[in-house]
């Protein structure tokens, strides 16, 4: 037998030694098999040092062996682009080509830079940062700081797999496929309940793989295989591996992250959203350090992982093994060991039991010391009663702590705790809802009251089906320890977080009693572990500070995820455009095919501008406003919203819901119309046509189409229901196309069809419907740009032949196509606003200068008598206004803000600048803006003062409408 | 998240639903309010811990807005039902059916902010 620690020639029931793997630790290539994690193939390399802690820059090693790992948190890099910054090396299975290296200490955790840090510890104990960096300020010692700290760096790669996200619908979830769990799974299913059964390992049987015990008269392993295969040939039952249930919400929602192998190079984690109608709680418990002397060092493992990691990837964490524990769980491990050829000694805290028959025991005795730095060299035991210390050379201190129940989902669900003396741990008080804890996570430690808790709580009503068995244990004690009486010594009590049984005395000299403050205050608990293993001592050191039982101090919250889920999971395939679908105009292809330049406007694709050979972008924008304005222009309004609105109360219902009167609206015409919130504040603006007595089409602005949809039917729901009305959102079932500009006429005439468009039966805000060829259409006289419009709408499908045709019939007059980014400006030009950028959230219609509804209006209606509050006629509204800059070749910036200078000389903000552009039609700079009392410096022609970004500017207070004041270039 | 019974459509996420606003804010007389009524119809809420009744509407589904009866603290959804004077509701029992029937897999929890580090 070998005398060194690492791999034993035989065993490690996870193993596939036929199959060797290969990986890189900080560049040095290293051998493995699949079977193995991160954690076992470093382990079985002799790989010491993982990490360096958070604070003092201490080296640190393997504590676990599962999801309560502290410190081995590496980063890892797979073959195919997948790059995890902080991987918990207990979860990560092997895979051939992994490059893992440390996340913490540089340039490396074995040869770190800030080692130094460790020997200042006097100078920085808990709440440290709080006191010195907080002069002059904190964020100029943040970067540096942030730089030294942290566990791990974020990729900047792109991350190259989607992950799944599935949804599931169970009777029953059992979490944990331990002896609880599968008794209970196996109960549940065998009642015909849908079962879903999880478990975080690779292998299902929890500590049964560990610690085998026969159940039922067969072997652990055998009853394991059985009962899984049993459960696999059942319909009802769904059985993952691999999976953790990251927490617990409302009604009976699961969130389970399932990591998967990668065969076909697709989705290495599926995200579950599970709906269960009970849950039940098989986690298990978490092995607990002991606080003593230099218990962080590299090779202070628990006894749990030491043995585990021997049974299930052959690996022998030491040769020569202190193990101390404080229980009968403890003694396994020297057994295990021994067994595999290490030579163990026990120290047990317990004075009251016997030596073991064949293993030295040090009873009723403590470690006071461990030597060595980057590894275990020694201990020195000393009896707690008093008397001679021992000195015994070890390459592993195992320690066993204690078992603490795993009741995190339990607290999720809004279970309450108890504490339980023998234990010396927190229990779950009764069920939660529809969640029951069972087994280890309940507080039983024996396999035979895991497997009935387990078997009860899957059982429905009283079946003949017996609970599964096994022999009795001797009952499980914990001897209570809190920590060594020595003030000078460091004895940590959370190594993720670097705090020590001190910080946690000092939290108290600080009067930072409350567990939520204890923890904020010494970090205790905090990071990628939340405190798993460290959270139970830092307690029950704080009661012993105050005096008062653990339970009196209580814990601090559990929160969701109960290990961290990667943002890819939650994200799954909700990226891009399938995060946010970009929705194409319905002639898209006519766009591309002409050279348009595409940008994203409210989550429609719409062409921006249309660029002719060796053109940029303003040129371009400023050839098609002149374009528009001196010939005529084609545009593509397709997302303009439409709500159809039909029924005999139609008018009644718009006119109580629109600032404007609709009721005397004939049909076959159009008007432009605000919509208010009932605090009278502008939604949006748009306009309205009446094709029928009782028929109504509203054509809200494109970006508000489904809000102004969603509040036609919350008035009609919640507010009138009854009014017979009803109301439809088909803003995508017609395509629309602008026709605009002095000789739209010409184009527009050319049109085969059935219906008047002279300016007698079809002028300026008129509407007709008819017919184009075979085709339905509706034709609107309203503008957008100031100049001469016709609104063409065909069915949807029609779009891309309609834009040829238009495009077609418009070839002599030269006809232009014409881009959102033109439209704005010439829509600026003539001081149309856009609600939403021209207006903001207190903008109500008088700061428009519109007023007559209101006046005139003879009923109420939404948002009326919001603007008969005083607040509504206070003088330093922000009311629009055009801004025209005094000072040649210096425009006024969109975002400038109008000033005044207070009482302090500081600048007060009066108003600010929401639209600026270059006018191609006046040949000069133009702004709209909003300013208090915007009205009367209009008037007065004042001159203002802007500031933008640390210049002011100088400008004159003009009429919001640049060009055409008088709307004469609309009509004919 | 909530599971929520809608009416119509039976139950669904909380993600296909927008939260209205709680029953009984009823709109007064507007001419007949002062400042005051008025601005307790617009801002002021009852909000009480317990069961609480709300307007909600399933906007990622059938649009339907309807009742909700929930308890703030326990999240549990006691029923839910069609608006009354909804026209659709003569002869439909719709309201009983989904009202009567038990929160889907209630938990008696209040869950704090997801996943908070500190």
């Amino acid at each position: 037998m070998s005398t060194r620690a690492g791999r034993v020639a035989q065993g490690g029931s996870a193993l596939d030694r036929s199959r060797p793997l290969s990986f890189t630790f900080g560049g040095r290539r290293l051998k493995g098999f699949a079977g193995d994690s991160l954690a076992s193939a470093l382990l079985a390399n002799g790989q010491a040092v993982l990490a360096r802690s958070f604070k003092y820059h201490r080296p640190r090693g393997l504590w676990g062996f599962g999801a309560e790992e502290p410190n081995a948190i590496l980063d890892v890099q797979y073959p195919d682009g997948r790059h995890d910054p902080n991987a918990r090396a207990t979860l990560v299975p092997l895979e051939d080509g992994q490059a893992v290296k440390t996340v913490h200490g540089w340039p490396s955790a074995g040869r770190d830079v800030y080692g130094f840090l460790d020997r200042l510890h006097p100078l920085i104990p808990a709440g440290f940062y709080y006191k010195t960096f907080i002069r002059p300020n904190w964020h100029l010692f943040e970067p540096r700081i942030r730089a030294m700290a942290g566990l791990g760096v974020v990729p900047v790669e792109r991350e190259p797999l989607l992950r799944a996200q599935r949804h599931h619908h169970t009777d029953v979830l059992v979490v944990g496929a331990g002896p609880a769990g599968l008794a209970a799974a196996r109960a549940a299913a065998a009642a015909g309940q849908r079962v879903l059964l999880v478990d975080d390992q690779p292998a299902p049987g929890g500590a049964l793989l560990v610690d085998p015990t026969d159940i039922d008269g067969m072997p652990a392993a055998a009853w394991v295989d059985r009962v899984i295969a049993d459960l696999g040939a059942m319909p009802n039952v769904t059985f993952l591996p691999s999976t953790t249930a990251m927490g617990l919400f409302d009604h009976g929602l699961a969130i389970l992250a399932e990591r998967r192998p990668v065969p076909a190079g697709f989705a290495p984690e599926y995200l579950w959203k599970v709906r269960a109608d009970r849950t039940i709680l098989a986690t298990g418990a978490i092995e607990r350090p002991l606080v003593f002397p230099d218990n962080d060092r590299p090779g202070v493992m628990s006894a749990f992982a030491a043995r585990a990691y021997l049974a299930r990837h052959g690996v022998r964490a030491g040769q020569a093994v202190v193990v101390l524990t404080g229980n009968d769980s403890g003694w396994r491990t020297a057994e295990a060991l021994a067994l595999a050829g290490s030579e163990p000694v026990i120290v047990d805290l317990r004075p009251d039991v016997a030596p073991h028959p064949s293993i030295p025991t040090h009873v009723g005795s403590v470690v006071i010391a461990v030597q060595g730095r980057v590894g275990v060299a020694g201990v020195v035991v000393e009896p707690l009663a008093g008397g001679p210390r021992t000195e015994l050379a070890c390459d592993l201190v195992a320690v066993s702590g204690g078992w603490t129940p795993t009741v995190h989902l339990h607290m999720h669900a809004g279970g309450k705790l108890r504490f339980d003396e023998r234990l010396d741990a927190f229990v779950p008080a009764g069920e939660a809802g529809s969640v029951a804890t069972v087994g280890a996570a309940n507080g039983r430690f024996d396999t035979a009251g895991c497997l009935a808790d387990g078997h009860r709580a899957g059982s429905i009503g009283s079946g003949s089906f017996a609970a599964p068995e096994a022999e009795a244990e001797p009952a499980y004690r914990q001897a209570r320890w809190r920590k060594l009486d020595r003030p000078k010594v460091r004895q940590w009590v959370d190594l993720q977080n670097d705090v020590t049984a001190k910080d946690v005395s000092l939290a108290r000299q600080e009067n930072y009693v409350s567990v939520e403050h204890l923890k904020r205050y010494t970090t205790l608990g905090m990071a990628t572990d939340q405190g798993k293993t460290s959270n139970l001592n830092g307690l029950a050191l704080m009661a012993d500070e105050l005096a008062v039982p653990v339970e009196q101090v209580g814990t601090t919250t559990f929160r969701p995820p109960f290990t961290p889920v990667s943002f890819a999971a939650i994200a799954g395939s909700r990226r891009e455009a399938l995060l946010t679908p970009l929705r194409l105009l319905p002639a898209d292809r006519e766009h591309v095919r002409v050279g348009a330049v595409f940008d994203d406007y409210g989550g429609w694709s719409r062409p921006a501008f249309y660029p002719q050979e060796g053109e940029g972008r303003a040129e371009a924008i400023a050839r098609e406003v002149l374009a528009t304005r001196q010939g005529v222009a084609l545009f593509d309004g397709s997302p303009l919203g439409k709500i159809e609105l039909a029924g005999k109360d139609a008018a009644v219902f718009l006119d109580r819901l629109f600032y404007h009167s609709l009721g005397d609206l004939k049909p076959g015409r159009v008007r432009y119309v605000f919509m208010l919130t009932e605090h009278g504040k502008l939604y949006d603006d748009g306009v309205v046509s009446r094709l029928a007595e009782d028929r109504f089409l509203l054509s809200p602005s494109s970006s508000h189409a489904t809000g102004v949809h969603a509040l036609v039917e919350e008035w009609r729901q919640t507010g009138w229901p009854e009014l017979g009305v009803v109301a439809s959102n088909v803003t995508t079932a017609w395509a629309t196309f602008a026709v605009t500009g002095p000789k739209a006429r010409v184009v527009v005439g050319r049109l085969p069809v059935d219906v008047d468009l002279s300016a007698q039966a079809l002028p300026h805000m008129g509407f007709v419907q008819g017919r184009l060829g075979d085709v339905p259409v509706r034709i609107a006289r309203v503008s957008f740009t100031g100049e001469l419009s016709f609104e063409i709408s065909v069915p949807a499908g029609y779009g891309p032949s309609l834009y040829r045709l238009l495009a077609d019939l418009g070839k002599e007059q030269g006809i232009v196509p014409l881009g959102s980014e033109a439209l704005l400006v010439l829509r600026a030009e003539k001081g149309y606003v856009l609600v939403g950028r021209d207006t903001d959230g207190n903008t109500e219609p008088q700061d428009l200068g519109i007023t007559a509804p209101l006046r005139k209006k003879q009923h109420d209606f939404v948002g009326r008598r919001s603007l008969m509050r005083p607040v509504s006629r206070d003088e330093r509204r922000l009311e629009l206004v055009g801004l025209l800059n005094t000072v040649p070749d210096e425009p006024i910036p969109t975002g400038a803000h109008m000033f005044e200078r207070d009482a302090g000389g500081s600048r007060r903000s009066r108003g600010y600048v929401t639209s600026a552009y270059q006018s191609p039609t006046l040949g000069r700079p133009i702004a709209l803006g909003i300013v208090a009392d915007g009205r009367r410096l209009q008037a007065e022609g004042a001159r203002v003062d802007l500031f933008h970004l640390g210049k002011v500017y100088h400008a004159k207070v003009v009429s919001p409408v640049f060009y055409d004041p008088a709307g004469e270039r609309l009509r004919g | 998240m909530l599971l929520i019974a809608c009416p119509w459509c039976g139950p669904r996420d909380e993600t296909e639903f927008r939260f209205g606003i709680e029953a009984g804010v009823t709109r007064p007389e507007p001419d007949a309010a002062d400042d005051r009524a008025w601005a307790a119809y617009l801002f002021l809420r009852e909000n009480h811990r317990g069961r609480h009744r709300e307007l909600w509407c399933h906007a990622g589904g059938c649009g339907q807005w309807f009742l909700a009866e929930r308890d703030t603290v326990t999240h549990r959804i006691e029923r839910t039902e069609v608006l009354p004077g909804h026209p659709s509701t003569e002869g439909r029992t719709a309201g009983e059916q989904h009202g009567a029937m038990e929160a889907p897999a209630p938990s008696e929890t209040v869950m704090g902010g997801a996943g908070e580090q500190a």
